[in-house]
């Protein structure tokens, strides 16, 4: 072998045993996998619209002709994604401190609750909204935080128990400030148009669509700012070091119970921040008789582990799975129901676990081929 | 009938970094007892995960009776008969010790467990072999000598006649260890061939027929048991003599750093105090040593000193002010360090690498934060490797090691490391030598001295009576909760000792 090409080989090797590179490469494999059975799926209900269904649900607002039109739904797709980023970023941070933060759901409903309640009954600006759905988030969050840091109670059980209670008192408050004839909150931007985030001139991007406002940048900054917290930070360090080894971090006189109850706080009111960029719009009203959570908590577990629990990869997981998501609307609905699309990023997700096997499959793969060629290293 | 069990022939192993095994070659004969011997980082523990099927070698090859086998993983290590007792051992924390057993080959019958046979077969095998364990025990709540017999009985209930044993003795009291080397002599006796990996040279000489020694991933030779010393043992390990005695000038205690007056702890597990009223004083300038048996409130005691564990009374003095209701940071940052009994548990954060451990005492000082709570890599990358360098911490990569990879003993030197080079008024050290090999004993002896010399405070704890004669100036005797004996080494029999530490003595009132 020639040295030039020896050198090749090792970068390639870098590369592929690269932990980054790897999570890449298995995100995308269930994405594949994932859309092909549920290509499978669209086949056996009816076999002659799969074609069409899967290729609008990947097209999404590509199916308007106009590149005008396409702009504008391609804007609100984003509006959905940063919201979705948000709580993913929740989902991720906690992850990171080794909790599982299945209540970024709860979280939301009630950044969502606190931050319409402001703008309609009290007719606070929108960063005031904003602020307090990120409080009364994280709030909310603490309470999973205390519960595991003082009575080790669960924080899977704790969260899932707060998302029912935050849904039924998000009811409550907000059917003060609804329609009279609707089960609709009243539209923010008829009752208090300072509520409404700033569009900063986004929404001429996007074909006029009054929805792309600074929400889209805050999350982006968002996500940078927790990979930084996490990876650079001294903050970060302790955060970490409290999730791989509790003892450890005592011992060393970290004050494990309040990073506890600090992270599920901070996972908190990320969520509650979602929500906030979200209804903020004005791209969606409350609706009062809600009887499930929304999902984009729960898709939030999905983005972050499709993103390799990276908020940088989030930041395209996210937008990847709101894009599908989205896209299921233009399936066409005499042949399936429109929950068509839930099922396939159902089946993405479910394969997000994937990833893990399919990097410790590759390592070993990896591993025995260079022992085979007498270990080169 | 070949006249070898195991030949292990031309074994290469590498990892990113490091060759752990060059070309190692092992014959176990049937019915021996081959003790393996090598400095922290030699590659023992790799050699045997090898034979056990957890790593793949790049080259060499193993035979069983004579005939080439090829073993991939620890399942076709069983069926060949191998056994394995890993030097962290491997069970299932909330599993019962019966369940820990059969797990991986259960009987079943119709889908169902049949626990009964098992159950029968595992209490005969324990009382054929005297390995005395409670069937229905959970794991997490027995001491480290039966999960250790849960491991042997693992072996045994599989009928394995190669077993290999890791460091079994690292973790034991020196009664356990007693009865566990004639448990081995045993099996030996019942033509069961064994691998012993110990740093303990006393036990190879007391029950091993063979020894073989690596140095470096490089195989140094065998060498028959009876015509051997552990002085000569020594120096082909290490490469050099070894010095067994610590040499030290008389101390001069000054004044005291640590007072700790009627210190009471609560137990865990029974509702008796597992500390009960000590009080103790440790000076500037000498090495107090608190000897035992294991589980006499030791632990315990330094939980209650380090703060991982709340006092029910008593106070806590050092350096004159009161830390009996500190937080650990304080503690820690006022002048204590502490080198923790379980590395793994407290003293590593295994998923970091091991610069980051290093720093793990101090990544808040300004040294390595700057004001806006950044850390500084660069300043902490500097720091790892001035220690790695100047305590020979040794691992595949360096600073950026996984400590998971790291050998048990480097491990363990990389804690020490870090709890000496921040320069303590008080060290306590529970434990610092365990499973470290003679040269990195001889080397952490002299930093303790160097330590006490320097002004320091040390507070050993140990259960290893040579070292407690060896290193300390003063030892306290700790028997059930309590201090029943205060004695100057060098006027105390190891004897003597003993009957205060079996509590058939004390003295009253000590101070
Ligand atoms: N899984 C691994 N990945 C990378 N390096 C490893 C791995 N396991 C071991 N090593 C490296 O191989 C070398 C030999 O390690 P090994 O655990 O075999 O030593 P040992 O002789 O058992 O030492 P000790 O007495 O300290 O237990 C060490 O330098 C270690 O860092
Ligand atoms: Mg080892």
């Amino acid at each position: 072998m020639s040295t030039e090409q020896k050198k090749e080989g090792s970068l390639l090797k870098k590369c592929i045993r690269n932990n980054g590179f790897q999570t890449i490469i298995g995100s995308l494999l269930c994405i594949i996998i994932g859309l092909f059975i549920g290509y499978i799926v669209l086949l056996v209900i009816n076999p002659q619209g799969a074609g069409k269904a899967i290729t609008a649900i990947l097209k999404n607002f590509l199916y308007y002709p106009s590149a005008a039109a396409a702009k504008k739904y391609f804007g609100t797709t984003l509006v959905k994604a940063s919201a979705l980023l948000m709580c993913s970023l929740s989902v991720l941070f906690a992850w990171k401190v080794g909790l599982f933060n299945i209540g970024a759901a709860g979280q939301y409903v009630i950044g969502a609750g606190a931050c319409l309640y402001c703008g309609l009954k009290f007719g606070m600006p929108w960063y005031g909204c904003l602020f307090a759905a990120m409080i009364a988030a994280a709030l909310v969050g603490a309470i999973s935080g205390a519960l595991k840091a003082y009575f080790n109670v669960n924080e899977v059980i704790s969260c899932i128990m707060l998302n029912w209670i935050g849904l039924y008192v998000v009811n409550m408050l907000l059917s003060n400030v609804k329609e009279q004839t609707t089960p609709y909150t009243r539209p923010l931007s008829s009752v208090n148009k300072s509520a409404l985030l700033p569009n900063i001139g986004l929404d001429k991007l996007f074909s006029k669509n009054e929805f792309v406002t600074i929400g889209l940048l805050l999350a982006v900054v968002a996500a940078i700012a927790i990979w930084i917290l996490l990876e650079k930070t001294k903050f970060g360090y302790e955060l970490k070091a409290t999730g791989l080894n509790k003892n450890a971090a005592k011992y060393c006189g970290m004050r494990e119970k309040t990073n506890i109850i600090l992270t599920m706080m901070i996972a908190g009111g990320l969520a509650g921040l979602g929500a906030g960029i979200f209804y903020l719009t004005g791209i969606e009203q409350w609706m009062v008789q809600q009887t499930s959570v929304p999902a984009m908590g729960f898709n939030g577990i999905a983005a972050a582990f499709l993103g390799g629990s990276n908020p940088i990869g989030a930041i395209f997981s996210s937008y990847f799975i709101q894009h599908i998501t989205s896209g299921g609307t233009y399936v066409d609905k005499t042949m399936y129901c429109s929950q068509i699309s839930d099922l396939i990023s159902a089946f993405i997700i479910y394969l997000c676990g994937f990833v893990f096997f399919f990097k410790v499959r590759l390592n070993r793969y990896l591993d025995k081929r260079d022992e085979k060629k007498g270990g080169a290293k | 009938m070949a006249e070898y069990a195991i030949e292990m022939l031309n074994i290469t192993k590498k990892f990113p970094g490091i060759i752990a095994n060059d070309n190692i070659t092992l014959q176990l004969k049937k019915g021996e007892i081959h003790a393996l011997l090598g400095e922290n980082g030699a590659g023992k523990s790799t050699l045997m995960s090898v034979l056990f099927g957890l790593y793949q070698p790049e080259e060499g090859e193993i035979h069983k009776n004579g005939k080439r086998v090829t073993i991939n993983d620890p399942n076709d290590a069983n069926a060949l008969g191998i056994g394995m007792v890993h030097q962290h051992f491997k069970l299932v924390e909330c599993f019962s010790v019966l369940d820990n057993i059969i797990l991986g080959v259960e009987t079943t019958k119709g889908g169902l467990l049949q626990k009964e046979e098992a159950r029968k077969k595992v209490v005969a095998l324990s009382e054929k072999y005297g390995l005395s364990v409670d069937p229905d025990a959970i794991v997490e709540d027995i001491t480290v000598g039966m999960q250790q017999r849960t491991e042997i009985l693992k072996m045994l209930y599989r009928d394995n006649d190669i077993l290999i044993f890791d460091e079994p003795t690292a973790v034991l009291t020196p009664q356990e260890i007693q009865e566990l080397l004639t448990i081995m002599k045993n099996l030996a006796a019942e033509g069961k061939s064994i691998l012993f990996i110990t740093h303990k040279l006393a036990e190879i000489m007391q029950v091993a027929d063979r020894c073989s020694v690596l140095r470096k991933g490089k195989y140094i030779g065998t060498v028959s048991v009876k015509d051997t010393t552990p002085e000569k043992l020594s120096a082909m390990m290490v490469g050099r003599d070894v010095n067994f005695v610590v040499e030290k000038k008389p101390a001069t205690p000054k004044e005291v750093v640590l007072d700790v007056r009627n210190m009471t702890v609560a137990s865990k597990h029974h509702k008796n105090n597992a500390v009960n009223n000590v009080s103790l004083q440790v000076h500037r300038g000498e090495i107090v040593c608190i000897a035992g048996i294991d589980g006499n409130g030791q632990t315990e005691f330094v939980y209650g000193l380090s703060g991982l564990e709340p006092l029910k009374s008593g106070t806590i003095t050092m350096n004159g002010a009161d830390i009996t209701h500190l937080p650990i940071r304080r503690r820690l940052t006022m002048g204590m360090s502490h080198i923790p009994e379980d590395r793994h548990k407290h003293g590593l954060v295994l998923d970091y690498s091991l610069e980051d451990n290093i720093v793990l005492q101090r990544y808040f000082e300004p040294q390595f934060t700057n004001p806006f709570g950044f850390l500084k890599r660069k300043e902490i990358r500097k720091y790892a490797n001035r220690l790695i360098e100047q305590y020979d911490v040794r691992s595949g990569q360096g600073a950026v090691t996984k400590a998971r990879s790291m050998s048990g003993g480097n491990q363990q030197k990389a804690i020490i490391a870090r709890e000496i080079d921040k320069n303590p008024e008080l060290l306590i050290a529970v434990q610092p030598t365990r499973g470290l090999d003679v040269g990195a004993i001889e080397y952490i002896h002299k930093q303790l001295v160097a330590q006490r010399d320097a002004g320091k405070g040390v507070l050993l704890v140990s259960l290893e009576l040579d070292e407690v004669m060896n290193v300390s100036d003063r030892i306290l005797v700790m028997y059930e909760g309590e201090i029943v004996g205060e004695f100057d080494p060098k006027k105390v029999t190891v004897e003597e000792l003993g009957l205060y530490m079996a509590g058939s003595k004390r003295k009253e009132a000590v101070r």
